[in-house]
């Protein structure tokens, strides 16, 4: 089944950004692109998202931070870098605070290039994030047939 | 005879989940439109419930489950006792404690969050509790009846004998619907001041449950506003798709209140409910005594 890729609810963090690629994902929202026409909301917790979408770099006080919010997110689940600075760093790569990319902390699925990232960009980068969400379900729901299949040849083992 | 109060209940238990998903779909299609956007397909209420069950379950406390499950249990009893036109007393406090286990779930994870979420839906049951049950006393002065089997075939119009509490029912029915401007313990919407209130630590088929137990919620009080209007089918279904509509309209033209104004709103309507049924005991004293 696939109701996972009809209803994407996304977690944004602003990292350090310069606020340029918050406002073109905020954009996404608008009754222009309008992201909610494919199940897409905007959810704020954690707990309750399946795409954690960060701009902005990585920088020693927020690292902890967003290490935790993955933690917190329930399998599967994709991470989006938007723009440069969340894939290297970008213009801020040299100051004394910044570590780099997202993916120094967590593991990055897909980068969206730009500075800021276009609302089209980013839609086609959630997009390109969906099957990758899809892949890591059906890899979810295998292992856990495996692991079911296991333990019943376990139990016949044990009866015979 | 013995047998359709049955009917009714299992009609409710099976039906009330797709009709609700059904309505929670046209509402966000219809909240899209009145904001200027195309919004999402009809059936989205339906994919998000089916996404979180095939999420990964994470339960920080597993007593959080329990108290979930519960209040969908209670949510669908007091759903499928109004259906089978049960007593609306019995009906209500079925309904009151399905949400006082919600509010124990909320509270049995550590979060500050749903802490918060939980304590303002226990605002919430103090501001509607009054004007609920003012709506079954007044259904009662009118048809002399506590069942809905019987107020529901009654040929009097109670709306004309019962304005003010069917106002004071609609205010309530915003807190009810988790609309704006009283969806101050969790709301449809996006971000807010508390996260996400008191579903915060809910996830997966855990918040898949919350979910259904609303459609139910929802199919049961637009029930108990046709009661209002019983006498006359059509327009009683005429009057629900409008008071929902209204629902819609008011959720996108005002603000989120803070929780002393959404108490006193509450309270404000039962006043009128109050006062509606001081009136209405008055005229049928008089009309009793033949006017004399």
């Amino acid at each position: 089944m696939a109701f996972l890729k009809r209803s994407p609810w996304i977690l944004h963090y602003d990292g350090s950004s310069c606020n340029g690629c918050d406002i073109e994902v905020l954009a996404c929202l608008t009754p222009l692109y309008d992201v909610e026409r494919f199940g897409m909301i905007n959810t704020g917790n954690p707990k309750h998202a399946d795409v954690l979408l960060i701009t902005g770099g990585i920088n020693t006080q927020n690292r902890e931070v967003v290490k935790n919010i993955y933690e917190q997110m329930p399998e599967p689940k994709v991470v989006i870098a938007v723009g440069v600075c969340a894939a290297t760093g970008g213009i801020f790569r040299e100051c004394y605070n910044i570590v780099g990319g997202i993916d120094k902390v967590i593991p990055v699925d897909v980068y969206v290039p730009g500075c800021a990232a276009r609302p089209e960009q980013i839609i086609d980068g959630v997009v390109t994030a969906l099957s990758i969400l899809e892949e890591k379900r059906a890899k979810m729901a295998g292992a856990a047939q495996t692991k079911e299949e296991a333990r019943h040849e376990e139990q016949a083992g044990e009866s015979t | 005879m013995t047998w359709t109060w049955l009917i009714g209940a299992v009609l409710f238990l099976v039906l009330a989940p797709i009709a609700g998903g059904l309505i929670a779909g046209i509402d966000r299609r219809i909240t899209a439109r009145m904001q200027g956007r195309v919004g999402p397909p009809l059936l989205q209420p339906f994919y998000d419930v089916g996404k979180l069950f095939e999420k990964e379950s994470v339960v920080v406390t597993t007593a959080q489950n329990f108290y979930v499950l519960a209040y969908l249990i209670f949510i669908a009893l007091s759903g499928a006792l109004f259906f089978a036109g049960g007593d609306l007393l019995l009906i209500i406090f079925a309904f009151t404690l399905a949400h006082v286990f919600l509010v124990l779930g909320a509270y049995a994870a550590h979060s500050p969050y749903s802490h918060i979420g939980a304590e303002r839906e226990l605002i919430q049951l103090m501001a509607y509790e009054p004007m609920i049950i003012l709506a079954a006393v007044g259904l009662y002065m009118v048809t002399n009846s506590f069942y809905v089997a019987e107020i529901a075939v009654s040929t009097i119009p109670a709306i004309l004998y019962l304005p003010g509490v069917f106002l004071g029912f609609v205010t309530i029915l915003t807190i009810k619907l988790r609309k704006s401007p009283f969806d101050i313990s969790t709301s449809h919407h996006a971000h807010q001041e508390i996260v996400k209130g008191i579903t915060t630590e809910f996830s997966g088929s855990t918040l898949a449950q919350v979910e259904i137990a609303h459609w139910y919620e929802n199919i049961f009080l637009l029930g108990f506003v046709y009661l209002f209007f019983a006498w006359n089918p059509v327009i009683g279904i005429v009057a629900v798709a409008v008071t929902y509509l209204a629902e819609i309209f008011i959720d996108n033209a005002t603000a989120r209140v803070r929780w002393q104004a959404a108490l006193k709103s509450g309270w404000l309507a039962a006043v009128l409910g109050i006062v509606n049924l001081a009136i209405l005991a008055y005229i049928l004293a008089y009309m009793m005594t033949g006017g004399a």
